[in-house]
């Protein structure tokens, strides 16, 4: 039988999600909409009495003070002024409502559902089109990729649950195939193998005197991918700068970000680009890692399930470094075309940017919450190159106790696989994400998009970290793109292994072997058992509904062999498929270009400017973000993202306290600025690090217990211009990392992140960002960067120079600029000693990095979150000669620059510590809660309270 | 005397089991995180703790609505227990997603039975929300905040936080009875007169939405940087006082 029941809200009673609905179409500018009515629909189906469907609908699916129910309603029609729409989930994708909802029936005590589906029904009151109707389904309700408009009585799984699978043995017929032939099987496979490597595999197999598997060849693709092999930083390149003479680079990465740390020798870092993350020594019993990850072309196409999974992702890979750690907190990134872009500038298949904004948002929102671990700190940019390719980071930081943070498999461990079950989803996500998005890839690569299930994860989470404390298992490693190909792949890489694939349990009947194989189903990690530890490693799961399935072994003969119900179906060596892939040299080049400048504007009230920079996207407050996030639970944060007397002010690093019992902290802080990238790739690279490092000094960390993560972003860099500029920016991180001593200890590559539109292709900018990880010794000293009472000193830290190339202050004024913010590593690291100094010494009261906006900016956050005003004056600060003009030395944007506030009575002391490095004493914090700022002419360069300033750095993003 | 025992229950998707034991840990309890299939097996018993704690999360994911779940699981396969538990004039906390759990299984308010008798609804704001806010304490009723003098400051962070009596002889019967605990100073999620917390007409069981596990030490106060740090944060009196309950009366 089949039960349909319709949840909706009782009369009277408000409905905030119909209310944004409505809120959201008055933005796509559709006027004559009254009211928004959303009601849940649940099928249940199976062996289920009406008398048991009732008290299921009675007691489990509606609230009865909220809400009633609908038994057995018919599908509504849409009349006049009246619209009606009904959502469900494609087939396939994971609807985790339905596995709730089946335990709850159960629990009941009824046992016949075989089935629950859900549905979202839209009942739209008002005037409008259908057109208009159509836009507002397509724009706000649904998202083909993973749901469809529900059209017949019933919707029909048939694909996916219906229909069995026979096993058939395909392969692929390349020994005789020509170069043409070549690339269109690897075009036609979506396996985004260039000719030299399809001429290498077709090598390997004539060398077999057979034709590979379509499993094999997968296999190799997924394995050879850039995602999964970082062709490009591994590979050989050929880089010329401007005039000069070229020079080959073998080893991008071992020549520039990894060589910083081998130099370093740092005693602290314990495993460093080796495992899933990198991990540092935190105190004598535990290890602490960090990772961050990239998760951008499932994000264009499903910005929530793209988001979500993409944090599940990175979570995951914690859980699987050493022997796993227990998540504490997530940072988050995000880069987004303009959210007031026009719609007839979105490009045609792409979503647009704000409604990619809010997917994001609530796919982290929803995944971090769900899984109970903070998202603490972050940042969202903005600029029109990302609007067909968003950027979204996500890094997560993770403890384990000292002796857990290595693995190794062992011969004749048992491979087993933990968590969720496999499904059709995200079948080739490795190298979906290895190639170009275009207007197209909804269609071709909708499968590798899916929707997590944050609460699969928290149980696996839970259950894996008791596994891990009773050293069940051998080794772990995540699935992630790729799925079990990869994981097991890489876990048997010196060892062989041994996979039955009809072994891996399903999420419905009907994969064949390749499919399970490659398949990246979310919230699945595999483990190396110990024969002898099986049963008390299964009993683990069990107790706490986890699924846990022996699917194979590990073996000792260097070989991957997969069967399926006996037939093999995957017999390739282990070194082919790990260093088989030819390495190739690329062309790459780099040249400075030059922008057009424009007249200084004359000095005078630069109060409009200043309101113009802190209403900046870049700027802005952040706080509509911020709030969705649980940034408190754990209850490990000591400094918060939003700081100050209203719990408003933007802070500049988060610090958190992971042991209740001990005063030692983890400072988190990321350093990001694409625009400097327009102009030199090197100097971006360095002010990222810089910026990075001041966040983390400005609360009270420290540079030598600070380690860095890279996170490549770049466009297409089989074009030499492309791989020039990633080049350049690999030699502006060793330069300055090294300079200012600070180890890289993990990264990540996004390359291919480019959008095509009528064979055109637009490349987002170069995008790197820098999250350090810093242990402070004492939390207790961190200083926040609110003002904290009138009287108190305000100095400005470090020299400013006329650096306005890629400022915020040329943003507003629609120009680039060439004089890019340079690092000077030998003052600059005297500087960031000092700063920490004083802070220790707690002398600082209040401490400020001075970023986006310069010394303008800084003031103005520093008065409005500490709710003081503050006057100064320019004439003081520290500069160069050539920062002549007031703007310059407000908005520059030079690096290693801080703002301190200090007690009248420490002001000695204060001096005294901060010796040889420039300061300058600019003005004093007030009651009067104005900002006023003197100008090189003694008159006003800025006057005005800080209510203004903070409406106007609160306004844009007040959503 | 042996230190009070606090049974933590812990399924699918709680989240604040571990902060919710330092807690109790640092106000002199002896906390145990047990998994709700313990119970159901039988392989451990809540006869054995003196106070049950249901803390924040999101057990199975919210899933139909918030709480939901846990709260028929809780009715179905320790709902005995747990009355016996309330019987024997034990203590009962729950936090966020275990307030949620609370009413929703019909133990809060319990004003006749474990009739249902209210619910919390989404947020006006419609979205999820992380913030924190200033709690005003009504009445003595509730041994969980006796002596707590003032308003107390706790994180709030929850998307379906809106209180909503079943109808006005609901409201008029909690606030005869003393039953409303903590107030909201500036209401977030539009709950019905600001209410933030309630207990039973017992005063022992207390369930509330701020998290006040989140605030009982000085480094957890979001301004602790300008105002100076202190020992304990505000929350840190409900734990106390809970097991201050436990050493002087059971």
């Amino acid at each position: 039988m089949e039960w349909k029941i319709e949840i909706r809200n009782k009369r009277g009673i408000f409905d905030p999600s119909g209310n944004g609905i409505k809120k959201d179409i008055l933005d796509l500018a559709i006027k004559g909409v009254k009211r928004v009515d959303v009601s849940q629909v649940f099928i249940v189906s199976g062996d289920v009495s009406e008398s048991d469907a009732r008290r299921i609908a009675a007691e489990l699916l509606t609230d009865s003070i909220t809400q009633e129910y609908e038994f057995g309603a018919r599908r509504a029609e849409s009349g006049a002024g009246r619209r009606i729409v009904e959502i469900a989930y494609n087939p396939g994708v994971m609807d985790p409502v339905e596995e709730s909802a089946r335990k709850a029936v159960k629990d009941m005590g009824i046992y016949g559902v075989r089935a629950i589906k859900t549905e979202k029904k839209y009942v739209i009151e008002g005037r409008i089109t259908e057109p208009e109707f159509k836009i507002i389904c397509e724009k706000l309700l649904y998202n083909k990729v993973i749901q469809h408009v529900v059209r017949t009585q019933r919707h029909k799984d048939a694909k996916t649950q219906g229909v069995g699978y026979k096993f058939k043995l395909i392969t692929v017929d390349i020994l005789g195939a020509n170069d043409k032939k070549l690339i269109n099987i690897s075009r036609r496979g979506q396996l985004f193998l260039n000719l030299r490597e399809m001429r290498e595999i077709q090598k390997y197999f004539k060398r077999l005197g057979r034709n590979p598997t379509d499993c094999e060849l997968e296999t190799i693709a997924q394995t050879w991918s850039e995602h999964c092999a970082h062709k490009t930083f591994r590979g050989v390149i050929s880089y010329k700068e401007g005039d000069k003479k070229p020079i080959i680079i073998d080893n991008l990465l071992k020549s520039t970000i990894a060589k910083v740390t081998r130099e370093l020798k740092r005693p602290w870092c314990v495993s460093v680009f080796k495992d899933n993350a990198g991990i540092v020594r935190f105190d004598k019993e535990d290890n602490i890692c960090f990772k961050v990850e990239t998760h951008n072309h499932p994000s264009a196409l499903e910005p929530y399930g793209g988001a979500g999974t993409g944090i599940g992702g990175v979570i995951r890979d914690i859980l699987g470094v050493g022997l796993a750690a227990r998540p504490i907190m997530n940072t988050d990134i995000f880069c987004f075309g303009r959210p007031d872009t026009p719609q007839n500038k979105v490009p045609k298949g792409m979503l647009h940017p704000k409604r990619i904004m809010k997917g994001v948002v609530s796919g982290v929102r929803d995944y971090g919450n769900r899984m109970g671990i903070p998202t603490a700190n972050g940042a969202v940019l903005f600029d029109d190159k990302y609007i067909g390719n968003p950027l979204v980071y996500c890094g997560t930081i993770g403890i384990m106790p000292k002796d857990k943070s290595f693995k190794a498999a062992k011969r004749g461990d048992l491979i087993v696989a933990v968590g969720g079950r496999t499904g059709r989803d995200g079948i080739h996500g490795a190298t979906f994400s290895s190639g170009e998005l275009t207007h197209k890839s909804e269609e071709i690569s909708g499968g590798a998009v899916q929707i997590g299930n944050p609460i699969m994860e928290k149980k696996v989470t839970d259950t894996l970290l008791k596994a891990r404390d009773r050293d069940l298992y051998n080794a772990i490693t995540d699935c992630g793109a790729g799925g079990f190909s990869s994981a097991i792949g890489e876990m048997g890489q010196d060892l062989g292994a041994e996979v039955d694939l009809e072994k891996a349990p399903l999420k419905y009947r009907g994969l064949s072997y390749t499919e399970i194989w490659i398949s990246e189903a979310q919230e699945r990690m595999v483990l190396a058992v110990p024969r002898e530890k099986l049963k008390e490693l299964l009993d683990i799961f069990k107790k706490e509904d986890v699924e846990a399935t022996v699917v194979g072994c590990f073996t000792s003969n260097k070989r991957l062999r997969l069967r399926y119900e006996g037939n093999i179906v995957c017999d390739l060596d282990m070194g082919f498929l790990h260093d088989g892939i030819p390495r190739f040299e690329r062309g790459a080049a780099w040249s400075r270009p030059v922008y057009k400048e424009r007249a200084e504007t004359p000095s005078g009230d630069l109060t409009p400017y200043l309101l113009k920079v802190l209403g900046s996207w870049n700027v802005a407050s952040k706080e509509w973000v911020i709030r969705q996030y649980d940034h408190e639970v754990q209850g490990q944060s000591v400094l918060k993202p939003l700081v100050g007397v209203r719990n408003d002010g933007p802070g500049d690093a988060a610090v958190i306290r992971p042991k209740f019992n001990s005063k030692k902290g983890i400072v988190i802080s990321n350093g990001i600025n694409p625009r400097y990238g327009f102009i030199d790739p090197y100097w971006m690279a360095a002010s990222c690090i810089d910026e990075a490092l001041r966040q983390v000094t400005a609360v009270g960390g420290s540079l030598k217990n600070t380690a860095i993560l890279d996170n490549f972003c770049w466009g297409n860099t089989d074009k030499p211009d492309r791989l020039g500029s990633l080049v350049r920016a690999s030699f502006g991180c060793y330069d300055i990392a090294k300079g200012y001593g600070v180890p890289f200890i993990s990264g990540k590559d996004s390359l291919n992140n480019e959008y095509s539109v009528h064979g055109e292709s637009i490349s987002i900018p170069g995008t790197l960002l820098i999250s350090a990880m810093c242990v402070m010794e004492d939390v207790e000293k961190a200083v926040s960067m609110d003002f904290k009472e009138s009287g108190d000193l305000i100095y400005v830290v470090g020299e400013t120079k006329d650096e306005m190339g890629g400022s915020h202050y040329n943003l507003i004024r629609d120009i680039i600029g060439n004089s890019v913010p340079r690092v000077d590593v030998k003052t600059g690291k005297k500087i960031f000693n000092r700063v920490h100094e004083v802070i220790s010494a707690g002398l600082a009261r209040a401490c400020h990095d001075l970023s986006e906006g310069g010394i303008g900016v800084a003031l103005a956050e520093m008065a409005f979150s500490g709710g003081l005003g503050a006057e100064a004056d320019l004439r003081k600060a520290p500069r160069e000669d050539a920062a002549r003009t007031d703007s310059a030395i407000l908005f520059s944007e030079s690096n290693t620059r801080f703002i301190i506030e200090v007690r009248k009575r420490d002001k000695k002391k204060f001096e005294g510590a901060m010796k040889g490095v420039p300061i300058g004493l600019i003005g004093e914090v007030r009651d009067k809660k104005d900002l006023r700022i003197r100008g090189l002419s003694g008159e006003d360069a800025v006057n005005v309270s800080i209510d203004k300033l903070k409406e106007a750095w609160q306004r844009p993003l007040k959503w | 005397m042996n230190k009070p025992r606090i049974l933590i229950l812990r399924t699918a998707g709680t989240n604040c089991d571990r902060e919710t034991a330092f807690a109790f840990e640092l106000a002199g309890g002896e906390p145990d995180l047990v998994h709700i299939n313990e119970l159901a097996r039988g392989e451990k018993s809540l006869r054995d703790y003196q106070i049950f704690a249901i803390p924040g999360g999101f057990t199975y994911g919210d899933d139909i609505a918030s709480g939901k779940i846990l709260a028929n699981e809780v009715r179905y396969k320790l709902g005995e227990e747990t009355k016996n538990f309330i019987n024997a004039g034990k203590l009962v906390i729950g936090i966020c997603n275990g307030f949620q759990a609370l009413v929703k299984a019909g133990f809060l308010p319990a004003i006749s039975g474990n009739d249902i008798e209210a619910t919390l609804s989404f947020n006006n704001s419609g979205s999820f929300i992380a913030k924190w806010v200033e709690l005003g304490k009504s009445g003595d009723r509730c041994v969980w905040t006796k002596g707590v003098k003032g308003r107390m400051y706790l994180p709030i962070a929850h998307g379906e936080g809106k209180f909503i009596p079943r109808d006005k002889d609901v409201l008029r019967a909690l606030r005869k009875n003393g039953q409303v605990v903590f107030r909201y100073e500036d209401n977030p999620n539009g709950s019905v007169d600001d209410i933030a917390g309630i207990c039973d007409t017992t005063g022992r069981i207390l369930g509330m939405m701020p998290h006040p596990e989140r605030h009982v030490l000085g480094t957890q106060h979001p301004q602790w940087t300008r105002k100076g740090l202190k020992r304990y944060g505000d929350g840190f009196d409900i734990f106390k006082n809970g097991i201050q309950y436990v050493k002087e009366f059971l």
